[in-house]
């Protein structure tokens, strides 16, 4: 006789039965947690901020963020200023760190649509900080990052973060061996915008040439390197005609 | 082991040696191969392999009388999926640090053909418990292989353990780099994990032959 299981009509009713359960369950986690995981995703936007500005509590070797309970105090202490760049017009809006870049570049795939460019500018021990959000494409998925200039246009510090790179290769960049290497260099060539690449033959592994426009490459992540030196050169490279008013 | 019966302990054990899901059965070859560059990933990714193949060994046993045989595979399928997207979720919401080190091999465990394998192979004919204990086994087995190979590809690719130096240092030439050693990239490269777990089953085989297929 045939078991009771293999019968047509009790697979499509337990098929039916399953996703419906397994479709409630998801539907209903996903909806009940986004409130608390849109919470964290902000507080995390503003420890990246204010890490890439050189506030954070790291040791010799690894990265420390402010903790989430005081960071929302940290951020409006040090950020003075957020604001966003759109075309010649330059508004003041203290929610600009939630423009998702993602969605703005889609929308700029419309030529009559003008891209707004967030900045945020923030002042630590009577220096200013100008930090500039970016986001690019590594190996398998988006990699994005903050990198703050001081007027010179002379990198301050960066953080760097990553939707899936390997583990061990291309996810290093946010590690501190990495990161740490941007810190003094150079990204304008007199007037000419020229970014910084990652280099597997700068034969500079100290990063003591801070005028060469490059930094030490991590070895096993030559594509996740390249991502990221043309995440700097395209998404900087919008900034620069404004960057330029604030260089003397 | 005094705490199990010796059927049930056999559960546990096989698997870590005689029977491993990776040199013997060989299953879960592509995450070994890809997340293996660094000792401290391995072992991330062993724990989540082993949280996710135990509770999913013994949600299928459960439902094992239930299951219509002929979309067993697509049921498997959804459990293991759905199971790792609440405890993803659930991770984002309340531990979002440990989600973001997670994040990455999220997508792995859910491909990863050693969960499939095992309720397909064991978890669909036997008991829970059984089948908790095989899941267990099974991913204790697979962790160890990862961190072998995770040891060596570490040690000889980046000098590193846990991301801490102990060769020396490659730029200030200190250490073993004194001696004219360098760091080998090509450890690093997906190639020399598999070539890595060639060498493990051929020790393993060397030493046990009654491994040996003919």
């Amino acid at each position: 006789m045939e078991k009771r299981t293999d019968k047509n009509s009790y697979t499509i009713l337990f098929a039916i039965v399953m996703v419906l359960i397994v479709g409630i369950i998801l539907a209903y986690s996903a909806s009940a947690l986004k409130p608390k995981i849109d919470e964290n995703k902000r507080l995390e936007k503003q420890q990246n901020i204010l890490y890439a500005m050189g506030i954070n509590q790291n040791d010799e070797k690894s990265v420390a963020f402010i903790p989430t309970n005081k960071v929302a105090d940290e951020f409006s202490k040090y950020i003075k200023k957020q604001i966003i760049i759109q075309g010649d017009k330059v508004t003041e809006d203290d929610k600009a760190y939630l423009i998702d870049l993602k969605k703005e570049e889609a929308k700029a795939k419309n030529a009559s649509y003008q891209r707004r460019l967030p900045l945020f500018i923030g002042e630590k021990d009577g220096k200013t900080f100008y930090i500039i959000p970016m986001r690019g494409k590594g190996l398998w998925d988006a990699i994005w990052g903050y990198i703050s200039l001081d007027k010179n246009l002379i990198v301050q510090g960066v953080y760097f973060d990553h939707k899936g790179e390997t583990p061990g290769l291309g996810a290093n960049i946010k590690q501190r061996f990495f990161m740490d290497d941007f810190a003094g260099e150079h990204i304008v060539d007199g007037t000419t915008f020229k970014g910084i690449a990652i280099s597997k033959s700068n034969a500079d592994p100290k990063n003591e040439d801070k005028l060469d426009f490059e930094v030490d490459a991590i070895a096993g992540a030559t594509i996740t390197g390249n991502g990221l030196a043309a995440m700097i050169k395209k998404d900087l490279g919008m900034y620069m005609p404004y960057l330029k008013t604030i260089k003397n | 082991m005094g705490l199990l019966p010796k059927k049930d302990a056999k559960l546990i054990t096989d698997p870590l040696l005689d029977n491993n899901p990776i040199t013997i059965q060989v299953l879960g070859i592509c995450s070994a191969l890809a997340i293996t560059a660094e000792l401290k990933a391995s072992i991330v990714m062993a724990v989540a392999v082993m949280a996710v193949l135990a509770i999913g060994n013994v949600v299928i046993s459960l439902l094992r009388n239930v299951i219509p045989s002929k979309i067993r595979i697509i049921v498997q399928l959804v459990v293991v999926a759905a199971l790792v997207i609440v405890v993803d979720l659930i991770l984002k919401a309340f531990a979002y640090e440990l989600s973001k080190t997670l994040s990455v091999f999220v997508g792995l465990i859910i491909t990863n053909c050693i969960i499939m394998g095992r309720f397909e192979a064991f978890a669909l004919a036997n008991t829970p418990w059984r089948s908790f204990l095989d899941g267990i086994g099974n991913a204790a087995g697979y962790g160890l292989i990862l961190i072998i190979v995770g040891f060596f590809r570490e040690l000889l690719g980046s000098g590193t353990l846990f991301g801490i130096p102990v060769l020396g240092d490659p730029i200030e030439k200190t250490g073993v780099y004194a001696f004219g050693y360098e760091n080998n990239g090509f450890m690093l490269l997906a190639p020399m994990a598999l070539i890595t777990l060639g060498i493990i089953i051929w020790v393993q085989r060397s030493r046990n032959e009654s491994l040996i297929e003919d």
